[in-house]
């Protein structure tokens, strides 16, 4: 049996010692060190069903003793099947090629922390807790239409109180049908404040109002709620743009955070929209949601590579605290698993 | 200056030269260059892979045009396929029952709810029926709420009960309520659900076969990337849908989860949702789709302009003369003034794929063929049938009248001729199938 017939053994054998597991027989890799608790801690936050990227890797590498174009095929489709888009996915395998040429030889070990580190340098490593400032920390929420906007902040409101913060909400989502109704529900469920005007008001008119409110109160954070709004329409991002700057004349600075809300089951279009929305609203932050679902939300990784935005938060369900910290290692590992 | 020029003039001579028809080999980067474009449209990977090796396979043998290239005659192919693969007969909502119920389903954030309103305002206006909106998403905060607005907004009936909280029992008693108040179409519209939460897609197949609707419509973000291949699967295992909705298509999506979809599931495209507005509904142009999924600079109507503009009778003399080699410079002149006549020359060459980048910071335009133009204008007669008689004094002549020199005239003549032996090379379809193929592409077999 060959070097990767034993390879392929470790892959596929669960039971035997933990010293053999894939996890461990990287760490002379300091950058793998933590992959064991973390890829317990991603079976909680991220059940996935699919076929472990590895095992079929595995397989493929079975028998031979150089990287192949059939190896860089496997690894090109299970990046792109993540949404990691074909510049970024060309990206990575260049990188492989040119290494598999350097050294001559890879075996899988060596590949899957190869893979696991590239991807990790395109990703911006995210900064988690709100800074101590005497105003109150000011973050707005943007998105498209449908992305979990609203639900995000239902979650992240009830994130901050839990950490013993004062929350008030903002209802600039004043064109939806119920979007009111929706966050007012979810301030009443978490037990937080709730700025509120009637339905078809002018949203910088809501924020503003919030943002003045919370001030005068001494409130701790502010989340904002927009109107989800396709980038493309110039109009609804100009309104965004004047919904940002007007809360800095109650607080400067603020706000202090513009969080974009992405769905991971989006593709290649959630470019244009990080494009858009940065140029509309400077965003500093990503959430990605419904990561509970089979979606990887790769495209994620392009746009922290290319507009240099961290992703802060995850959304792994519909309940109050499916809400995770992102964490770059247990996101790379989703991708394969 | 001339070298400029004649790196322009090469890129001029792409788009004149054909080759015969298409192979493995003339074609390879443009297949791989579609297959980018279906990828980076979200097309899904084998799909995308699948969809370009089997069309191919189909065009292998094709006659190409003398003003296009192979690459972009198999571009012009391939959305012909992906139009036809998309749907190409229009397919109605199944309205028998009475009353008729609609269940719509779909993920979390696809646009059911919005598309339920469009549907109920589209059903009332465009074809005369009393329907009913139904609120089975007891699950999202608001969810009610907001159908109960739209309701209002489009002027239809909605039935809601906050009391329970088990869809199928509202299902079910909307539709005795339905009844009992002559609504004939009852729009359900559901829970956003994913594909992998069993208990959630087990309430929907039991909501199914509870209602036994008579259409079912898959309501998808035209946004989605890999994952609708999954999720189309998924929802049409449990619910064998009978038809797609695509939301949100005013955005700049390429859309590619359509072909996905369509390919994993194939069932029709029925709806698209343009707006967020209620009357933002419209029927599924596969056309307009595959051009927009496929979206590689403009291919499909530069050959679609070459196949207007080309001269049947010119390209035929042309073609005599090329046997006959007696191709020459007025000849030549005439090509280019083809050219000019499709259009912008930078327009033309961005429309290759591949090309536009290459030509971005390239100052490209009809002028650039002035220069030329001018040197042949300055050819006596004889001059331009037989190239062979340009002596030293001759050219300077030539370079006096055109305002160039005798090196750009050179390099003129040296270009033309090397023209001249490849088009004599690429000779052997034969005029009379090149005449076929210039007929329009409509009857290709096949397709």
């Amino acid at each position: 049996m060959g070097i990767f017939g034993k390879v392929k053994g470790l892959f596929n054998d669960k039971d035997k010692p933990k010293e053999f597991a894939i996890d461990k027989v990287d760490n002379s890799d300091s950058k793998s060190k933590n992959l064991l608790s973390d890829k317990q801690k991603l079976g909680e936050g991220l059940k996935k069903t699919k076929k472990s990227f590895f095992d079929k890797l595995a397989k493929t590498v079975a028998g031979k003793s150089v990287i192949d174009d059939s190896i860089l095929d496997d690894i090109e489709e299970a990046l792109i099947a993540s949404d990691i888009g074909v510049e970024t996915t060309l990206k990575i395998i260049e990188k492989l090629e040119s290494r598999v040429k350097k050294e001559n030889y890879l075996n899988s070990n060596e590949l899957n922390s190869f893979l696991k580190e590239e991807i990790g340098t395109l990703i911006k490593d995210s900064c988690q807790s709100i800074p101590n400032i005497s105003d109150p920390y000011v973050i707005m929420v943007v998105g498209v239409n449908g992305v979990g906007k609203t639900t995000t902040i239902g979650k992240l409101a009830n994130k901050f109180k839990s950490q013993g913060k004062k929350v008030v909400l903002g209802a600039a989502d004043t064109f939806r049908a119920a979007a009111v109704d929706q966050l007012v529900i979810w301030a009443e469920r978490v037990g937080v404040e709730i700025v509120k005007q009637d339905m078809g008001s002018d949203p910088a008119s809501v924020a503003f109002d919030t943002v003045q409110s919370a001030k005068a109160n001494g409130a701790d954070v502010v989340i904002i709620d927009t109107a989800g709004r396709l980038h493309n329409n110039v109009n609804l991002m100009r309104e965004l743009g004047k919904i940002r700057n007007v809360m800095g004349k109650v607080i400067d600075e603020s706000p202090h955070d513009v969080m974009l809300v992405l769905d991971a089951s989006t593709g290649q279009n959630a470019i244009e929209q990080a494009k858009q929305f940065t140029a509309a609203t400077d965003v500093s932050s990503i959430a990605l949601t419904k990561l509970d679902g089979t979606a990887k939300g790769g495209v994620v990784i392009g746009i922290s590579d290319q507009f240099k935005i961290p992703v802060r938060y995850i959304g792994v369900g519909e309940g109050i605290n499916d809400l995770q910290e992102f964490s770059k290692q247990d996101f790379i590992d989703s991708i394969f698993s | 200056m001339f070298e400029n020029l004649s790196l322009k003039l090469e890129k001029a001579f792409k788009l004149l030269k054909g080759q015969g028809s298409i192979s493995e080999i003339n074609v390879a980067q443009t297949m791989k260059e579609i297959r980018k474009a279906l990828i980076s449209a979200d097309v899904d990977f084998k799909t995308a892979k699948n969809f370009t090796q089997n069309v191919k396979e189909k065009a292998i043998g094709e006659k190409v045009l003398t003003a296009i290239d192979p690459g972009q005659l198999l571009t012009k192919i391939m959305k012909d396929e992906l139009a036809s693969l998309m749907g190409s007969e229009f397919s109605e909502i199944s309205l028998e029952g009475n009353p008729s119920i609609i269940l719509i389903a779909g993920l979390q954030g696809s646009g059911k709810t919005t598309f339920s309103g469009k549907l109920a305002l589209h059903l009332k206006s465009k074809k005369n029926k009393k329907p009913l909106l139904v609120a089975c998403d007891v699950y999202r905060p608001a969810a009610i709420d907001q159908i109960g607005v739209l309701a209002h907004q489009v002027g239809v009936d909605v039935y809601e009960d906050r009391e329970i909280k088990d869809p199928i029992e509202i299902a079910k008693n909307a539709i005795k309520h339905a009844k009992v108040n002559g609504h004939n179409v009852v729009v359900i519209d559901t829970a956003g659900r994913l594909a992998v939460d069993n208990e959630m897609m087990t309430e929907i197949a039991n909501i199914k076969s509870g209602v036994k609707p008579d259409e079912i419509l898959f309501v998808v973000d035209s946004m989605t990337g890999q994952d609708a291949v999954n999720t189309a699967k998924s929802f049409n295992d449990i619910l064998n849908f009978d038809g797609v909705v695509l939301t949100k298509l005013d955005g700049d999506t390429r859309g590619g989860a359509a072909l996905t979809i369509r390919s994993v599931v194939d069932k029709p495209i029925k709806f698209i949702g343009t707006s967020e507005k209620m009357d933002g509904l419209d029927v599924f142009h596969p056309d307009r789709m595959a051009s927009r999924i496929l979206g590689m600079g403009d291919v499909i109507s530069l050959v679609e302009r070459a196949q207007q503009q080309f001269d049947e009778e010119e390209a035929r003399m042309v073609q005599k003369k090329i046997a006959k080699n007696q191709f020459g410079f007025d000849d030549f002149l005439k090509q280019i003034q083809q050219i000019k006549k499709m259009g912008n020359v930078k327009d033309l060459m961005g429309m290759i794929p591949g090309m536009n980048k290459a030509i971005k910071d390239v100052d490209v335009n009809d002028e650039s063929f002035n220069g030329i133009e001018a040197i042949i204008h300055s050819m006596t007669k004889k001059e331009r049938a037989n190239p062979n008689i340009l002596n030293g004094s001759r050219k300077k002549r030539i370079a006096l009248g055109s305002g160039t020199t005798v090196v750009e005239v050179n390099q003129l003549i040296k270009q033309f001729s090397q023209m001249s032996k490849m088009m004599k090379m690429m000779q052997g379809g034969g005029a009379k199938q090149m005449m076929q193929m210039m007929k329009g592409r409509g009857n290709m077999p096949g397709l």
